[in-house]
């Protein structure tokens, strides 16, 4: 569904990926771990084309998405979560929902929005309440929800359980489950590797912007280098 | 703590000195060809040392009288009162607006020729201010070159009418669409701006449309502006004594009354009247559809609203342009009221007080903007009384706003419900 093929992206003249080729099957759940500064972020933003690829290939559902604008992007099927949350915290819950389906009809919003609720019950609770007054963990649940009302085939999710309680953490890669189950297709990164293996299909080890392994994500977990360098031994 | 109190207070004194005594202890006076020093009279130079004096204890004691000050009850009337229920407020909001409206209808009739005339000016920047508003407000850009679309609408119609004779009701969309097209072309260069850079190139941009008129004195008279801009008519009907166009008939002929330099007035009120409650409806419909939310959150939050596969460019030009589009509605009608209009109309100050008046009443908020309209617009005029000291009193009353209420005078308030507290 998503090919990242020899992908080399750049920060003006310093280069953050150096060649970076990443597959993701349709209804997997791929994560993608690494540690702080390896290129995970610069990965997904890659994707998103802000920035675009200098070389190599993006390619989304059969098509070249390399050189396409970010917003055209956007709209082709892709949701990212973005990193930190960032919900519009001015704005009620609902209407950051409807934020998340702009580009659909009145009546397909409506009904994503009850699915939305149905996934989050809490977010039924607080739809009138301005995003930035709930908990961070109220806010994850509604970037996700947003990110899903655009009725999207793949979502990208960069690092959901960041600042997050271990309680919190635990519901949220629940939902990320629960999302495979209806057939999304999820690319997952974390720094949270212990849970973004366990749950995933297979795994990417991203170091200093070059991927360093990859595997199932269960073999990933036996690995004993992945666990000396990022499960604690 | 004493001696540390003791040293503000005498280092306050003194630069009251030094701000008042050169300012007002001397006065110059001119013998022949030479100008002269002299000390002021000895009341005046009592005064300040009595200011002096006044600064000092204040400063001394400063402590002791903040807090009395403090445990006076109810300074300000609003502080403890509970926020009102939504659906009141709404009803209230709504009822509140009506008869706003319908007061202003039936103001011409009452008030005197030159309130009706201040009232105009009111509705000029109403307009002004919610346009504005849309682009600093709601698309949170800050825009200090907003009055650069006010000239382009009322320049539009001076033109049109000097050399092509073009009426006010053809100009005014055409004066509007134009300004509007200038707010899409000026928009794209500064799309990748943010915040104060932003601010400095829509600043400049201002500043270049004013410029160009001034220099361009083939087409626009330059600084000597462009005279005789027509009246609106009604109907095709000329409101002068005597009708200017051929084929055109006088209100007061066709209604069998006599003729009143009033009319004219009091029509061009009610039309400017109709066009701000226009503006208002229209930027009320905008807020809630969802190119109203796409302003929102892209002011919110740039990266969340991108990834959600918005346009920043389509997002922000839309605001632009629709701002400048009622600028350019304000423009016009500025134009057709003064009859007369120069560059000198459209200096930044004009930029500034616009701003000044979404700011003061609450960013975002269209009730708080009308208000603040009205006080920014008449404010001055009350003071007149004081003449000299009129901006004095202006700027005075801008600091209180800002002590007594940061967030301008009506914030803006999104519809949300309270959770009930559990039992």
């Amino acid at each position: 569904m998503l090919v990242l093929e020899d992908v080399h992206t750049h920060y003006g003249k310093i280069e953050a990926l150096h060649g970076v080729s990443v597959e993701v099957k349709k209804g997997e759940i791929v994560s993608l771990i690494g540690a702080n500064g390896a290129g995970k972020t610069t990965l997904l933003m890659t994707v998103c084309g802000n920035p675009q690829a200098t070389s190599g290939r993006v390619i989304f559902q059969g098509r070249d998405i390399t050189r396409d604008m970010t917003s055209n992007i956007m709209r082709s099927g892709i949701a990212i979560v973005p990193e930190g949350r960032r919900v519009f915290s001015g704005l009620t819950v609902e209407e950051n929902l409807h934020m998340g389906g702009f580009f659909n009809t009145k009546s397909e919003i409506r009904k994503s929005q009850d699915h939305v609720y149905e996934l989050f019950p809490r977010l039924k609770e607080r739809e009138h309440q301005r995003a930035g007054t709930m908990s961070g963990g109220e806010q994850q649940m509604l970037a996700i929800g947003r990110a899903l009302m655009s009725k999207p085939n793949m979502i990208i999710l960069d690092e959901p359980s960041l600042g997050l309680a271990p309680l919190v953490i635990k519901q949220i890669f629940e939902i990320i489950g629960k999302l495979r189950e209806e057939g999304i297709t999820v690319f997952l990164v974390e720094q949270n590797a212990h849970q973004a293996l366990n749950l995933a299909d297979r795994g990417y080890v991203l170091e200093t912007g070059r991927i360093r392994l990859h595997d199932t994500g269960r073999n990933l977990l036996a690995n004993p280098d992945v666990q000396n360098a990022y499960l604690g031994g | 703590m004493a001696s540390h109190n003791l040293k503000h207070a005498l280092f306050c004194a003194i630069v009251t000195l030094i701000i008042s005594y050169p300012i007002l202890g001397f006065n110059l006076e001119s013998q022949g060809i030479d100008v002269t020093l002299e000390g002021a009279e000895t009341s005046t130079v009592l005064g300040v040392l009595l200011a002096a004096v006044i600064v000092f204890l204040f400063q001394l004691f400063r402590d002791n009288v903040m807090g009395s000050l403090r445990q006076l009850p109810a300074v300000n009337p609003l502080a403890n009162r509970k926020p009102m229920e939504q659906s009141k407020r709404l009803k209230l909001e709504s009822t509140l607006l009506t008869l706003m409206v319908i007061g202003a209808l039936i103001w011409p009739f009452i008030a005197s020729r030159g309130a009706v005339d201040l009232a105009t000016l009111v509705l000029i920047y109403i307009m002004l201010a919610l346009g504005l508003n849309v682009v600093v407000g709601l698309a949170g850009l800050l825009d200090l070159g907003y009055v650069a679309f006010y000239a382009v609408g009322a320049y539009t119609f001076a033109l049109l009418s000097q050399y092509y004779g073009v009426s006010f009701w053809f100009a005014l969309p055409i004066g509007a669409l134009l300004a509007a097209l200038f707010g899409l072309v000026l928009g794209f260069p500064v799309l990748r701006l943010r915040g104060d850079y932003l601010a400095i190139v829509t600043l400049g941009f201002g500043e270049i449309i004013r410029i160009l008129l001034n220099n361009m004195t083939s087409l626009t008279g330059g600084p000597n502006g462009i005279g005789g801009i027509p009246d609106p008519t009604l109907f095709g009907m000329e409101f002068g004594r005597r009708v200017k166009e051929e084929g055109n008939t006088s209100f007061h002929e066709t209604f069998g009354i006599a003729y009143s330099g009033e009319h004219k007035v009091i029509f061009l009120y009610l039309i400017a009247l109709v066009l701000a409650v226009i503006t208002a409806i229209a930027i009320r419909r905008l807020m809630r559809m969802p190119v109203g939310r796409a302003w929102e959150a892209l002011r919110e939050d740039e990266i969340a609203a991108k990834s959600l596969g918005l346009s920043r460019t389509a997002v922000k030009l839309s605001a632009f342009t629709i701002g400048a589009f009622f600028a350019g509605f304000a423009g016009t009608v500025f134009a057709s009221k003064q009859g007369f209009i120069s560059p000198e109309s459209f200096v930044f100050l004009e930029s500034a007080i616009i701003l000044a008046i979404v700011v003061l009443g609450g960013m975002g908020s269209q009730m708080g903007v009308i208000l603040a309209a009205i006080a920014v617009t008449i404010l001055p005029e009350l003071a007149r009384e004081f003449s000299e000291y009129r901006m004095l009193i202006f700027g005075a009353a801008m600091v209180l706003m800002m002590v007594w209420r940061p967030q301008g005078l009506m914030p803006m308030r999104r519809i949300h419900i309270e959770l009930k507290r559990q039992e």
